[in-house]
């Protein structure tokens, strides 16, 4: 019983101190300096280097989905659908959950990383004795990457999965590039688009905001560092699933999906 | 050999008054208390874990103490703001232990670096120029394109000594500046302590236990003991001290600088 209140307390104030970070970025983030030159190389460090990754991860699911609607599909004889069911299974949920995934592991981990050495080696204390502000410099710039790249690499996701689906599609029929991208985008709805390109942002705000915390106040030491990665990777991607099932019930009140 | 520069003015640069500091139930600073005078080099000599680097922490608010009074060049430290508190941190300058070099950037973006955000302090100077002129005085000037992680420890004191340098604050502070170096490096760290001082006339608080490097380069030493300005003077007044905790520091004393 001891035991169970002790990691309740433990949470709650994890959760707490996480709020606060949370509350500190967005004081930060929208009033000046702004750092624009270190935004600037976040965002090539944040996007454009997890593009490879997020570009085969997202033709890859293209390619097992459709294998693997394929034989239900045509037992309803609903084959022909095929574009209209990847494309929104893949803008609605499939894109925007699994780049996150991969996000938190690749770019939350490298971020708690990071961060967590500075913290260790002592560079976070030598910016403060140099009258900058880390927050401002590490945390706002990292965050505000995260938030713009990460819809950014989801639209690039989708694209991959459709182009997956359509090269399983033309393998086994005679469908063209245009015909089948047409049908997936005619299928969608307003109510597939925005709900699914909103919580993408919310996405990056997630994984940017428990890596920079894991990293920024990672405990002494190499166990320190390897804790603040391993910790911003589970606590991150449980968020993500958290707001994501918000997000979903918000659209489904919304736009009736 | 180089000797420390003697001053004459009194009115302190750094006077702290009182300071207490606990973490939990440990009560590292118990109403420490020192002046700093302007071109001194003032060395706080102190056994591990007796509170040394909270206290130069505590200095410029890395950590916050609990009590007492610090006062920086007539301004009370605790009671600044941030933007009066990073205006103050341009005029103390802070070689940490481990150098602190930022490992994503080279030599020059390292001193690049406070420049940048304080660029009222390079008086017109070429930015170039400016980090030219540090890393000449360290004597590193051919290791400008090269990543802290090309350095050895050495160079690595070396080039954040320039990057501390050259904001050219009134007041540095040494956290174990010789600390992990072999002796003839750690000579050459303290050579180039004094010559800075001498040069450019700056006040320095040494925190240090090495005693080689307390007796070469202190104008005054303070012991640190139980959280408090235990015992205070020359080097060769502390090493004629009969007190058993200030003896405890000269015993051994046997060092390849003496003079």
């Amino acid at each position: 019983m001891h035991a169970i209140r002790s990691a309740t307390a433990g949470t709650l104030e994890e959760v707490g101190r996480l709020s606060a970070f949370t509350g500190r970025f967005f004081q930060s983030a929208l009033s000046r300096p702004f750092e624009g030159r270190e935004l600037l190389r976040q965002c090539y460090a944040i996007g454009y280097r997890s593009l490879f990754l997020v570009l085969a991860t997202g033709f890859i699911m293209g390619l097992v989905l459709t294998l693997q609607l394929r034989p239900t599909m045509i037992d309803f004889g609903a084959v022909a659908y095929m574009p209209d069911m990847v494309g929104i299974a893949f803008v609605r949920e499939i894109g925007p959950m699994v780049t996150a995934l991969i996000c938190a592991g690749k770019i939350g981990s490298g971020i708690g990383a990071e961060l967590g050495s500075m913290r260790v080696t002592e560079q976070i204390d030598a910016m403060e004795v140099s009258g900058t502000n880390p927050f401002r410099f590490l945390v706002v710039t990292r965050v505000w990457a995260c938030i713009l790249m990460l819809p950014l690499l989801v639209v690039v996701a989708d694209a991959m999965g459709l182009l997956g689906s359509y090269f399983i599609e033309s393998t086994r029929g005679q469908v063209s590039l245009a015909l089948y991208f047409n049908r997936a985008f005619g299928a969608m709805a307003i109510g597939d688009l925005v709900p699914a390109t909103v919580k993408t942002f919310f996405f990056g705000l997630v994984i940017g905001v428990v890596g920079c915390y894991k990293g920024y106040y990672s405990a002494k030491g190499t166990a320190g560092v390897g804790r603040a990665a391993n910790s911003a990777v589970v606590i991150s991607s449980l968020l993500l699933f958290l707001v994501d099932f918000i997000a979903v019930l918000a659209a489904d009140i919304l736009f009736e999906i | 050999m180089k000797t420390p520069r003697q001053h004459t003015d009194t009115t302190p640069l750094i006077e702290i008054t009182s300071l207490t500091k606990s973490f939990g139930t440990n009560a590292v600073l118990r109403g420490f208390s020192l002046r700093l005078l302007p071109g001194e080099n003032l060395v706080i000599l102190g056994r591990s874990g007796s509170g040394k680097s909270v206290l130069i922490k505590c200095l410029i608010r890395l950590i916050e103490p609990d009590g007492g009074d610090i006062r920086i060049m007539g301004q009370a430290v605790t009671q600044l703001d941030r933007a009066s508190l990073d205006r103050l941190r341009t005029e103390v300058g802070f070689l940490f232990q481990g150098s602190a070099l930022y490992d994503s950037m080279t030599v020059r973006e390292n001193l690049r670096f406070p420049l940048r955000r304080h660029p009222e302090r390079a008086q017109g100077v070429a930015e170039d120029s400016l980090i030219q002129t540090a890393l000449e005085s360290v004597g590193l000037a051919h290791a400008i394109d090269l990543l802290p992680a090309e350095l050895s420890g050495g160079m690595k004191r070396r080039v954040a000594l320039a990057r501390t340098l050259i904001l050219k604050p009134r007041i540095i502070l040494y956290d174990e500046p010789t600390t992990g170096l072999d002796p003839i490096t750690a000579n050459e760290i303290i050579q180039l302590m004094l010559k800075l001082q001498q040069e450019l006339g700056t006040a320095s608080l040494i925190i240090t236990h090495d005693m080689d490097c307390a007796r070469v380069i202190a104008n005054r030493v303070i012991i640190l003991h139980d959280g408090i300005n235990y015992a205070e003077g020359t080097y060769s007044d502390l090493a004629r001290s009969r007190d058993p905790h200030v003896r405890a520091f000269f015993k051994d004393t046997n060092s390849p600088y003496h003079d």
